[in-house]
């Protein structure tokens, strides 16, 4: 809590949960793909359904799907610019089950990797990621956070901490869930220090991992 | 060890007593010890936020700006216009007052970019009371700038102590915190001391104990604009109360104790549902029918 916290944060408005919020979710759902969408799905649930139209909710996620910061003017016309940036969207509702109100689930599609997101917006901009594909985690990305997944094998674990601790790296948190013993494993973990690309290339050429995305705090 | 960290009013006033500051320098020097950054890095991150204020106020007396549900629009432009005529009733302060603080909420609402204090729905107030003040009585930029960091003790003070969130605590958390903020930076432009920039403070926020938050339709419109304007012209009247000299007893970590307390028993109905308060008028309920069935003219898929 700081003097910036209070005459601030610069948003476009008018809500710092349906608006300026949605943008950051947005923008987390596209460094989740790790490349810019060509599609989206977007479910809207709870108070987003009801109230996203007079909030702009639905054009502060296309921004943030577009790279758009939540003081960026453009904001406003996000659908319309969504075309030229060659971005095709699509709006539905959807009842997420027990979520916060404010939340919504991005089909994302890019020209390689596809994902599905659920993020909440808490209020006061705040975000959290609450599932990446069939994985729950709970993400609010206010540090440079790593999402891995990999086969369920001894060692990867091992291995992406000695990794990062070698590049001097800090782990701020660490959570690791699975399809089930053996199959597919996803790892988030929140570090003190931004991961360099060098090191990002190395968690990548480990053997058993197969994508292994980065995440600045928006 | 952290030289300016402080919990509450109390302490707050504490440090700034302990080595003679105002509540704006003691946060300033907080801030660079928090940041670790040169007071001129500080100080030009706030000249920045007092820019965007500047902009948005700009844009909404000058353009005809409208919310996207037409709702609210216009009126920091209709106001200016009232002002300039000379025929404007509140006098020339506390009139510019409400026609800033009308346009920048105004801007909010129609999604142009704004700085929230301490929130996008109460982002008019202190833009209002510091830029009217400038206008009216020639404050100085640098003047400004200390009272926005005097604004942000009152609204860090605030946010230690209970949430700034409408749905949280009703519009007395937003709004009613807001002036606060403004009542305080009034005063210590004005050369008061800390304890009478939080007793404004105090006062300020005392006036709108229980405001409650009931925008129509959910959105940050209706009655939010208006009461942005509003929440300006109060502030002010909190500040010359204290400037003035009236008694003033409460210390102003109570009343936001109380506010806590009252914004707790508030039912849900009055805590940003859209569904008591002006929410439910009749004549808002209307609008909002005629609203959302129109709305839905875009592709829409089905799950």
């Amino acid at each position: 809590m700081d003097a910036f916290d209070v005459i601030g944060p610069v948003m476009i408005g008018p809500s710092s949960s349906h608006t300026a919020g949605a943008v950051r979710i947005g923008r987390l759902g596209r460094a989740i793909l790790g490349e810019p969408p060509v599609r989206a799905e977007i479910f809207l649930h709870g108070s987003f359904a009801r109230t996203y139209w007079g909030h702009g909710t639905d054009r502060a996620l296309v921004a943030g799907l577009l790279g758009f910061d939540v003081d960026d003017e453009r904001v406003r016309e996000a659908l319309d610019l969504a075309p030229a940036e060659g971005l095709e969207v699509s709006f539905g509702e959807k009842d997420l089950g027990d979520v916060h109100p404010n939340s919504v689930q991005l089909n994302l599609e890019g020209r390689s990797q596809t994902v599905s997101v659920v993020a909440s917006s808490l209020g006061g901009g705040q975000v959290v990621i609450k599932k990446i594909d069939a994985f729950s985690v709970d993400m609010g990305c206010e540090l440079p956070t790593l999402v891995a997944t990999y086969p369920d094998r001894p060692g990867v674990i091992a291995a992406v901490a000695a990794l990062l601790a070698g590049g001097g790296i800090n782990i701020a948190s660490m959570r690791v869930s699975r399809e089930a013993a053996g199959r597919q494993a996803l790892m988030v973990m929140e570090t003190d220090q931004p991961v360099p690309p060098g090191l990002l290339t190395a968690m990548r050429s480990l053997p058993m991992m197969e994508r292994v995305i980065a995440i600045d705090p928006v | 060890m952290t030289r300016y960290s402080f919990r509450n009013m109390a302490e707050l006033l504490a440090l700034a007593g302990n080595e003679g500051l105002s509540l704006a320098e003691t946060v300033i020097r907080y801030q660079m010890e928090a940041e670790g950054k040169t007071r001129d890095e500080v100080r030009a991150k706030m000249a920045g936020r007092l820019k965007i204020m500047r902009s948005a106020a700009q844009k909404g007396l000058t353009e005809d700006v409208r919310s996207q549900s037409g709702l609210v629009g216009g009126g920091g432009k209709l106001l200016e216009e009232w002002r300039r005529s000379g025929r404007g009733l509140s006098g020339t302060v506390t009139g510019r007052a409400i026609a800033i603080a009308t346009a920048v909420a105004e801007v909010n609402a129609a999604m142009g970019r704004i700085v929230a204090a301490p929130t996008a729905g109460s982002c008019g107030i202190i833009p209002g009371v510091l830029l009217s003040l400038e206008a009216e009585k020639g404050f100085m930029e640098e003047q400004l700038i200390d009272g926005l960091f005097t604004a942000a003790a009152v609204g860090m003070v605030a946010a230690k102590q209970a949430s700034l969130s409408g749905a949280a605590l009703g519009c007395q958390a937003e709004c009613g915190v807001a002036a606060a903020m403004a009542a305080a930076a009034a005063v210590e432009m004005a050369g008061g001391s800390p304890e009478q920039a939080a007793g404004a403070a105090g006062v300020a926020l005392q006036g709108l104990m229980g405001l409650v938050c009931d925008p129509v339709g959910g959105l940050v419109e209706l009655p939010c604009v208006l009461r942005n304007a509003t929440g300006a012209a109060h502030a002010l009247a909190a500040a010359d109360i204290i400037l003035a000299g009236v008694p003033y007893y409460l210390p102003f970590d109570e009343v936001i104790a109380a506010m806590v307390e009252v914004g707790s028993s508030l039912p849900a109905s009055l805590r940003e549902t859209g569904t008591g308060g002006i929410a439910a008028c009749p004549t808002a309920r209307r609008l909002v029918a005629h609203l959302f069935s129109g709305e839905k003219d875009r592709q829409r898929i089905k799950d």
